[in-house]
């Protein structure tokens, strides 16, 4: 019997799009005083899901109205929740975390309907780092006077919590699960495009009942965050987002006088030196911009490559950007997903267009997969021949593109690296330990990764330098905020 | 970041149509392998009839195709000649002392000349890791250039034992070592010499990152000069799932040039029922016992 040899060729993917049905509500209200209710404003509107355009949900669109009365429902339940022991604080922060791993199928599958990042990411990223920041958080409630030695850490009170679109639960975990742990209660504003997990969310502090009013959920646009941040009856004002909209709110914060902490936007230079590891640093590359689309606040969208290694990197680049696959974000194999917003769309090929009209040069890797004809898409580009002064290397644009630079001795590395408005995160590729502390100590930022990129710990404080905000959200740093002493 | 990306393969959903179409490759892929002290003919002949013939009985449509190679030792290569003539199924023979490569040079040479002669379409040999871990890699290079001539117009399978080099810069090392020094002698074609991660006979053989690290060598080998180089993984890879999360590094590594058995083998025993398993699996709807397959 004769038998044939297989002919090469191309390995198609199949289609293989995450299977398990959730339920997603037609509408859904404020979640005030630990109930569902129909906004005063009576303002709804529709979330949709950036990969096909259609409405997953409408949602109520909280007005001032709306507003105070989620203000005041958090200071009705301020005594009671900050008159708990930390130890039972700890026990429904707990309870939280085990609820969020158990709908954790769920809970990745609403984000990425909702937000358009891809099920892989919200499966192995997002919702296990949101279990993990109520798990540790809760682990800190009993311990505050180990946190703050000698001294007596009492809760601040009512905190308003404004949050951004890029990571909306994690976002959400992040404010929320250590304002509990302090014994504060809570008014958050998760951002227009994506409220479903919030208020799902919502739905798990209503299972494991926690007392009605902690934690009080008011979907809406810049009218509700307006009158959230400007309320006379908040006593704390954390924020996440542009750094636009947090220079407004540090002008309200300083009117009144209450404490704030702002997590902005950033321009993360990448440094490769000639001694990395070139195809890790690659790797480190991909990671770091087009992880979520690049909507990440601290994304690596600056790479700086030593001069002889440039033309290497940037092939090396090309090729394995031919593998990245954009497309339906429900889908497990897909890298890159949807762009959250229509808008942020157009803010993105605005620069797209900018950077070749100053000079840069950009490469669009063809991915071979196709796009859908719906929905809001950008495939994954770099920009090289970008100067210092080019617009592209000095805005935020929070999107799948990325600047790359050269720089010929360490210290101009460091000099370039710092000469930002932002200092939010940084890289560092190379073998040799003594250059990491060298170069580490002298980046002003955050945040600063070697040989890795992108790595978030519960653990870990995270925040900025100049315009990318202050204060530090993450391990014991984390709890300052939100505690007087 | 090299676990890391090595384990998003692991990630990779294969369904339906792209699964058929893996586990067809992943047979033709195969080396068919048996490295026993006590093999006998008539072992050989039933693993050669196995490569011929992964799966007899017609369950599966089309029939799976023939496995790329059976791998014995030389003292076995007469035998499976014989045993798969006419097939297409290549023989292919561990030589060089395998699987240690501890004897002097001259016994490595006649070892690799012997099997040529008796038939090998391929020669396995191994690296000198003694030589390569005390830093003496002339002495290596210059044992692989003379292994190849020896080799004549057999294919070349350069074996660095990965288990024994044990960190990834030792083996990005020893790829680009193997690879330069296998085609020092003008210009090699698509798949004559392949680099390969173990004998079988060390533990760990084959892991996902090892086998990544060494397909970005051959990447690199490509992109400078234009000549592809094989890659073969083998031992420890048991599975399908486990084959299909190679073959999906292969092809976001590489490209689809190396979807094919002139660029990619697995070195395996157990991997084809499993392959076969599979195969009846999408073609009958339920799964084969253990006993439905035949040993090999």
């Amino acid at each position: 019997m004769t038998r044939t040899t297989e002919q090469s060729g191309k390995w198609e993917y199949a289609p293989a799009p995450e299977s398990a049905p959730i339920e997603i509500a037609d509408r859904y209200g404020l979640f005030i005083g630990g109930e569902f209710c129909d906004p005063s404003s009576g303002q709804w509107r529709s979330s949709i899901s950036p990969a096909n355009e259609q409405v997953l949900s409408d949602v109520a669109e909280a007005g001032a109205d709306d507003v105070n009365k989620a203000i005041a429902a958090a200071r009705d339940a301020l005594p009671g929740w900050a008159g708990l022991s930390g130890r039972e604080r700890g026990k429904y922060l707990f309870r939280i975390a085990r609820r969020i791993q158990e709908r954790a199928r769920e809970l990745a599958i609403l984000e990425t309907m909702d937000g358009g990042k891809p099920i892989k990411e919200s499966r192995d990223v997002d919702i296990p780092l949101v279990a993990h920041h109520f798990f540790y958080y809760a682990g800190w409630a009993d311990k505050l006077e180990y946190a703050f030695c000698g001294r007596t850490a009492s809760p601040v009170g009512v905190c308003a919590q404004i949050i951004p679109w890029n990571f909306p639960l994690l976002m959400a975990a992040w404010k929320i699960a250590p304002a509990l742990a302090c014994g504060n209660t809570v008014v958050l504003k998760p951002a227009e495009t994506t409220p479903l997990t919030a208020l799902r969310l919502a739905d798990i502090l209503q299972e494991v009942g926690l007392p009605p009013g902690v934690v009080n959920i008011v979907p809406g646009g810049p009218e509700a965050g307006a009158a959230l941040a400007g309320s006379d009856a908040i006593d704390k004002l954390a924020f996440t987002g542009s750094t636009e909209v947090g220079k407004r709110l540090a002008q309200i914060a300083a009117k009144r006088g209450i404490p704030l902490t702002l997590e902005l936007g950033g321009k993360s230079p990448n440094i490769l030196f000639d001694d990395a590891p070139i195809d890790q640093a690659v790797e480190g590359i991909i990671s770091g911009i087009y992880f979520n689309q690049g909507h990440v606040c601290c994304a690596g969208s600056r790479v700086l490559v030593q001069e002889g290694i440039a033309e290497e990197v940037v092939s090396k680049l090309e090729w394995r950007m031919k593998s990245l696959r954009v497309g339906d974000p429900l889908d497990k194999n897909t890298d890159i997903g949807a762009i959250n917003s229509a808008e942020q769309l157009a803010r993105i090929k605005h620069f797209l267009e900018v950077g070749p009209q100053e000079g840069a040069v950009l490469h669009q890797v063809a991915g071979d997969s196709e796009l859908p004809d719906r929905g809001f898409w950008c495939r994954p580009c770099f920009f090289t021949g970008v100067q210092p002064s080019h617009v592209i290397a000095r805005e935020e644009i929070f999107g799948p593109v990325l600047a790359v630079m050269t720089f010929r001795t360490p210290k101009e590395a460091v000099e370039r690296a710092n000469n930002t408005k932002y200092g939010l995160a940084a890289g560092i590729w190379t073998d040799k330990g003594a250059k990491i502390f060298n170069i580490a100590t002298k980046l002003k930022a955050g945040v600063v990764w070697c040989n890795t990129y992108n790595k978030f710990d519960p653990g870990s404080p995270f925040g900025g330098f100049k315009e990318s905000g202050f204060g530090r959200e993450g391990g014991m740093q984390g709890l300052r905020a939100y505690v007087r002493l | 970041m090299v676990d890391e990306r090595a384990a998003s393969f692991a990630k990779r959903s294969i369904k339906t149509t792209m699964k058929g179409a893996g586990l067809r490759l992943a047979v033709s892929m195969v080396d068919l392998t048996t490295l026993e002290g006590k093999d006998t003919p008539e072992k050989v002949r039933a693993l050669c009839r196995k490569a011929v013939c992964p799966h007899e009985g017609g369950q599966i449509e089309p029939a799976l195709p023939h496995v790329a190679a059976v791998c014995v030792y030389p003292s076995m290569v007469r035998t499976a000649k014989a045993a798969v003539a006419g097939s297409g199924v290549k023989v292919a023979s561990v030589a060089t002392a395998f699987p240690s490569g501890q004897y002097p040079l001259d016994g490595r040479l006649a070892d690799v000349r012997q099997v040529v002669a008796d038939g090998a379409d391929e020669v396995d040999m191994v690296i000198n890791r003694g030589a390569f871990l005390a830093g003496r890699y002339d002495e290596v290079a210059q044992e692989i250039r003379e292994v190849k001539k020896a080799c004549g117009p057999a294919h070349l399978k350069i074996i660095l034992e990965t288990g024994e080099l044990e960190t990834y810069d030792h083996i990005r090392r020893a790829s680009d070592l193997a690879i330069e020094a296998a085609a020092v002698d003008g210009d090699l074609a698509d798949g004559e010499v392949f680099i390969k991660t173990s004998t079988g006979k060390v533990s760990p053989a084959a892991t996902m990152p090892v086998t990544l690290i060494m397909l970005e060598a051959i990447r690199d080998h490509y992109l400078a000069t234009g000549v592809r180089i094989g890659m073969k993984p083998a031992g420890g890879i048991r599975t399908a799932k486990s084959a299909l999360h190679y073959l999906m590094m292969v092809s976001e590594t590489l490209d689809e040039h190396w979807l094919s058995p002139h660029l990619f083998r697995f070195g395996a025993s157990s991997l084809v029922n499993d392959l076969v398993r599979q195969a009846l699996k999408l073609s009958t709807g339920t799964y084969a016992a253990g006993y439905d397959t035949s040993v090999s």
